[in-house]
């Protein structure tokens, strides 16, 4: 029973269709995986494989047309809409390929938003700021804290985000494109910060359709034509915030 | 999420946008102001009425012929109608409960006095009960007497306005006027009284009626059927019952006038029916004002509505935001709703603020008085807030509704 308690995602058969019966669009034709607890896990595949749909299920915010879902033990297949919103408040921290940081909040009080909406939150104001300055000292952001998105850099918002994510403490962390939109280096940085929290026991989902990137994890889905193609074990390893071997191409400007 | 939290975060978001703010809220604005204006004006139009109704005297019956049925081609049995001099002997003499009864008849004549010549003056013949009857008073000299009614004397007594544009500083007492050639000698001056229902009191002269009857609107028929007057007014004793006096000067005119009770040529008013008059043209206009201002608001509401859907498609995307972070679809229409009532209840304030400096300026300023009631400003206040719900709830919940993945879609 060990092992079942591990299990953070466990999908079976999956299916998600979209569009009118008369002309069905099958976006998922079953898909069943598992994710244990602890794993670094990238979703791969071409544009329109599905994987954005699998993600979005795996998110909690799409439901499953047929299968069954479980996110830790608990079957969210059939949930409502404020019962997914519970379990995303609570369960699930998000990383966009464009930040999504509110603009006319400070990278402070986009890292509290999440605090929000957390249902019977027992944290004062003071001690939900002090947390969220603790998230943003994580991310190396503590002297960036009452500036707003537009005065940070690309690199510099998706730390925030990673911050927000972060926040309501997370069993798992899906990240979708989350360096789609940043330089080399910028980028780095962030799969770097990545590393770091699946160093320190973080579950992470990473969608992403490039292999570099990919080869930071541990683990590759691929999806194709809305099935996993395969699932396989990534050799190259991340091996902690220090030293990475890279297969990448990119030059680390040190 | 608590209620504080919901406040900050529409507060924070209403700041960001001040202009917008500011101009949504610009249709509650005036709709509230409008409001309490208009009910202050209609307020202190019905304060100058029943201040001037009561000015009229107290407890008066106005009777009045029927001079209508005196027009052309009626012959001499249309001048029969209306009232006699006699009728306001016989109603002194015979009701009991009349504290005092007067008559009016009056015309337009020409005053001189020395090099001062007024047009267009109203020469009033009255009775020596008429200052009290009219409640005016006199404030230098005296009233005429019964002996000068008796006797025709050719006395008058100045309205204030008159005597100041005659005589100025000069004290008018003893001084000889002449209205259209006719000498009168002058033995009082009312007191100040003002426009009391379309009369100036101060713009008139009053002299007998016997004199009037005499020289100014001498009648071919006087010797057949008296003397003709415009109105006969009655003082009725406060002790006395209203009813009771109205039922026996109808049976005794119409006796006098041998006519039967269901075709009188005289028509009674008492000072009641004059404020139920008042009453309802005031009121159908405070209806009038209460839709305007009704109107007003609800463009207002609808203001907020354009602006509220407007800012759910702008802010699509930190909608799907919080939805992804843990927001309920209860969360988000709650947000909106929020932000909805708050502006709607700023907008309310700020009105009220507007509405009452407004109707105090306009007071001020305009010849027309206003009275700032509690309950206009009750009653906007509360309206505003109202529609700030009513028209903000589609907003939020086309908020509520929007779906997560597609909000964070949008550009």
């Amino acid at each position: 029973m060990i092992k079942e308690a591990t299990k953070i995602i466990e999908t079976i058969q999956i299916s998600k269709v979209y569009g009118t019966e008369a002309y069905p669009i099958r976006a998922l034709n079953g898909i069943s995986l598992t994710i244990q607890k602890g794993e670094f896990i990238a979703i791969m595949g071409p544009s329109g494989s599905g994987k954005s749909t699998l993600l979005n299920i795996l998110a909690c915010l799409d439901r499953p047309t047929d299968g069954r879902y479980l996110l830790a033990g608990e079957d969210v297949s059939h949930y409502d809409r404020n019962q997914l919103a519970n379990i995303r408040s609570r369960q699930l921290g998000f990383i966009f390929q464009s930040y999504n940081l509110l603009p006319r909040l400070t990278a402070l009080e986009n890292v509290m938003l999440p605090m929000i909406y957390y249902r019977d939150n027992p944290l004062t104001l003071a001690e939900r700021e002090e947390k969220a300055a603790h998230a943003l000292e994580g991310v190396g952001l503590e002297n960036r804290m009452t500036h707003y998105p537009n005065q940070l850099s690309g690199g510099q918002q998706q730390r925030v985000a990673v911050a927000r994510a972060l926040i309501n403490d997370p069993i798992l962390i899906l990240a979708d494109e989350p360096t789609g939109n940043l330089d080399t280096k910028s980028s780095r940085e962030i799969l770097e910060l990545l590393g770091q929290l699946h160093e320190r026991g973080r579950t992470i989902v990473l969608v992403t359709h490039e292999a570099d990137i990919a080869h930071y994890t541990q683990r590759i889905l691929l999806i194709r034509d809305g099935l996993l193609a395969s699932d396989r074990r990534n050799g190259k390893r991340t091996n902690g915030g220090s030293e990475k071997p890279r297969k990448t191409g990119k030059a680390r400007t040190a | 999420m608590n209620f504080r939290e919901m406040v900050r975060i529409s507060w924070k978001s209403l700041l960001s946008n001040k202009m917008r703010s500011l101009l949504t809220m610009l249709g509650v604005i005036i709709g509230v102001a409008a409001v309490i204006v208009m009910i202050s004006i209609s307020a202190g139009t019905e304060a100058t009425i029943s201040e001037s109704i009561s000015g009229l005297g107290t407890n008066l019956v106005f009777i009045m012929g029927n001079i209508s049925r005196a027009g052309p081609g009626a012959g001499f049995q249309g001048m029969q109608g209306g009232l006699v001099y006699d009728d306001m002997t016989a109603i002194g003499d015979r009701i009991n409960g009349v504290a005092g009864v007067t008559v009016e008849q009056q015309t337009s004549v020409t005053v001189k006095a020395g090099n001062t010549t007024l047009e267009s003056i109203t020469i009033l013949g009255a009775t020596p009960d008429y200052p009290t009857v009219r409640d005016v008073s006199v404030s230098k000299g005296r009233f005429y007497n019964e002996q000068e009614l008796d006797r025709a004397s050719k006395v008058v007594v100045l309205g204030s306005g008159v005597a100041e544009e005659l005589f100025g500083e000069d004290d008018p007492i003893g001084q000889s006027i002449y209205a259209s050639n006719v000498k009168l000698t002058v033995i009082g001056v009312l007191a100040e009284k003002g426009l009391v229902s379309g009369t100036d009191f101060d713009q008139q002269i009053y002299t007998p009626i016997t004199v009037v009857f005499k020289k100014f609107t001498p009648s071919m028929f006087a010797r057949m059927t008296g003397d003709r007057v415009r109105q006969i007014i009655v003082s009725v004793d406060p002790d006395a019952d209203m009813d009771k006096v109205i039922e026996q000067i109808t049976l005794l005119l119409a006796n006098r006038h041998e006519v039967s009770l269901d075709a009188l040529d005289f028509t009674m008013l008492t000072q009641s029916d004059i404020i139920e008059t008042q009453e309802s043209t005031t009121s159908s206009f405070r209806v009038l004002l209460a839709w305007v201002a009704g109107v007003s608001l609800i463009v207002g509401g609808i203001g907020i509505m354009n602006i509220m859907l407007v800012s759910v498609t702008e802010r699509t995307r930190e909608i799907g935001l919080r939805q992804a972070v843990g927001a309920t679809p209860g969360d988000i229409q709650t947000q909106f709703l929020t932000e909805a009532m708050m502006l709607s209840l700023m907008g309310g304030l700020i009105g009220v603020i507007v509405g009452v400096l407004g109707g105090i300026l306009f007071g001020a300023l305009s010849d027309m008085r206003t009275v700032i009631e509690a309950y206009s400003i009750i009653l906007s206040f509360t309206s505003a807030a109202l529609i700030g719900i009513a028209f903000g709830y589609l907003p939020a919940r086309r908020a509520a509704q929007l779906d997560p993945i597609e909000s964070l879609r949008h550009e």
